[in-house]
């Protein structure tokens, strides 16, 4: 018995030392574990405060850019109200999406994009119904989907994420593949498992695909800019975002009304 | 360690975890390179003072930038790591006997400093850049990161502590 309390005073700093790093790593394993990101995050109180404090003087310095953000959607959406004669009170944000759907505006207040696994963190959370597995955009184009709430804070799982998989499509064609990121370029992403068939040439608009209940059809993705015969007689894609992953100040939170209801159905379909 | 000892490194804790949180992790000069300075406060804890303190608070700083960036516990392995490891590149830069010389580092030769720093830096980067990319394919990726962050590192601690270095003399 003594030997081992010997043997434990005289190893103490390693075996302090082994047991932190099997701590951290677990925490690394975990991080790296596909759903169950989440016991570290920036959401909790402090760090987040933190982070709301700080971007609350650095967003005047993005004043003018977000100005121009806002002005460009401002005069599309007058040209749509010019185009329909409908009152823009009545229009939701894209005319192709339904009134399934509702959006909430949220502040970008720490933007990760320089990693392999990036995540972004906004001023709403929990206490605005905001809840995981929703997805989020701004005006120009998709930016990630929830990946963890707390009261007041989320987290997204950015599209810049080798974790990521959102089902996306070409605009012209309808087929679909999903957007996967290779960490090399912040504004480019790509789009695998297009099949042979489709047409597809450099230019072409991507646009979501409406194939989850997170996003509704049509929101906009990317340009294509190069794509690739695979082996297995796909392309991948390379697409060019329309969003600045770089630069975001403001961004949609989508909440599907129906989500309940697709879930439930499709659950039920599996139990048969 | 005396009392003002004491409130130096906590006073250094918070204001390198809050520096590197708030200023440098945004850096991202040519899209990726960042440079991780919080290292200073495991590189200046005394010398002299408790290794399983050190081991101890190193986890602590590495948790807390962790915290704020999302990347589950990267940052606390890697400094763990350089904590447990610091006695040891101690006795390699400086000479067997730095204990009881009583060595600051301030006092030793430019050389020495730099190949104490650097040793740190790139133990704790490739740590870091490993567990964060975590895969085989990408190695090309983790050296890359950790060469480009550790000049980065290695340039701005030297400054760092060039700059305060006449303040403690």
């Amino acid at each position: 018995m003594q030997q081992i309390i010997y043997f434990f005073i005289k190893n103490k700093n390693f075996l302090l030392f082994a047991l932190l790093f099997l701590i951290s790593f677990i925490l690394t394993l975990e991080s790296h574990s596909y759903h169950n990101s989440k016991l570290i995050s920036s959401t909790n109180f402090f760090s987040a405060k933190v982070y709301s404090v700080t971007s609350n003087i650095t967003e005047y310095f993005d004043l003018k850019e977000q100005n121009k953000i806002l002005l460009e959607q401002n005069s599309s959406l007058l040209k749509y109200q010019a185009n329909t004669n409908t009152p823009i009170s009545q229009i939701p944000l894209d005319s192709l999406l339904s009134k399934n759907f509702e959006f909430t505006a949220a502040r970008v207040i720490n933007n990760v994009y320089n990693k392999t696994n990036n995540h972004i963190t906004i001023d709403k959370g929990q206490n605005d119904t905001i809840e995981p597995d929703m997805g989020v955009i701004t005006s120009k184009g998709i930016v990630g989907i929830i990946n963890k709430t707390s009261g007041k804070y989320a987290r997204i799982q950015s599209l810049l994420n080798t974790k990521s998989q959102i089902n996306a499509q070409l605009k012209k064609s309808k087929h679909f593949g999903f957007l996967t990121w290779n960490t090399q370029n912040p504004h480019v992403v790509q789009l695998t498992e297009i099949p042979k068939l489709a047409p597809i040439a450099v230019g072409d608009t991507i646009i979501t695909g409406g194939n989850s209940a997170i996003f509704p059809k049509g929101i906009l993705v990317g340009r294509v800019a190069n794509y690739t015969l695979e082996n297995n007689d796909s392309y991948t894609v390379d697409v060019r975002l329309f969003n600045d992953m770089t630069n975001l100040s403001h961004v949609f939170i989508i909440k599907n009304k129906n989500k309940q209801e697709i879930i439930q159905l499709q659950s039920s379909d599996d139990a048969e | 360690m005396q009392n003002n000892q004491i409130i130096l490194n906590i006073v250094r804790f918070v204001v390198l975890m809050l520096l590197q949180v708030i200023v440098l992790n945004h850096i991202n000069f040519l899209g990726y390179v960042n440079p991780y300075a919080y290292l200073i406060f495991i590189l200046l804890f005394p010398f002299d003072a408790s290794k399983t303190l050190l081991i101890f608070l190193s986890f602590l700083l590495g948790l807390s930038i962790d915290l704020f960036s999302d990347s589950g516990g990267v940052h606390a392995a890697a400094c763990v790591l350089v904590g447990f490891l610091r006695p040891g590149i101690l006795k390699f830069s400086f000479g067997v006997s730095y204990e009881y010389n009583a060595v600051k580092l301030n006092k030793v030769t430019f050389k020495e400093r730099v190949l104490y720093i650097t040793l740190m830096v790139f133990i704790h980067h490739f740590v870091l850049f490993g567990l964060e990319i975590f895969s085989l394919s990408h190695i090309v990726l983790i050296l890359k990161s950790t060469l480009f962050s550790g000049i980065f590192s290695v340039l701005l601690i030297l400054c760092t502590l060039l700059l305060f270095n006449t303040k403690e003399n």
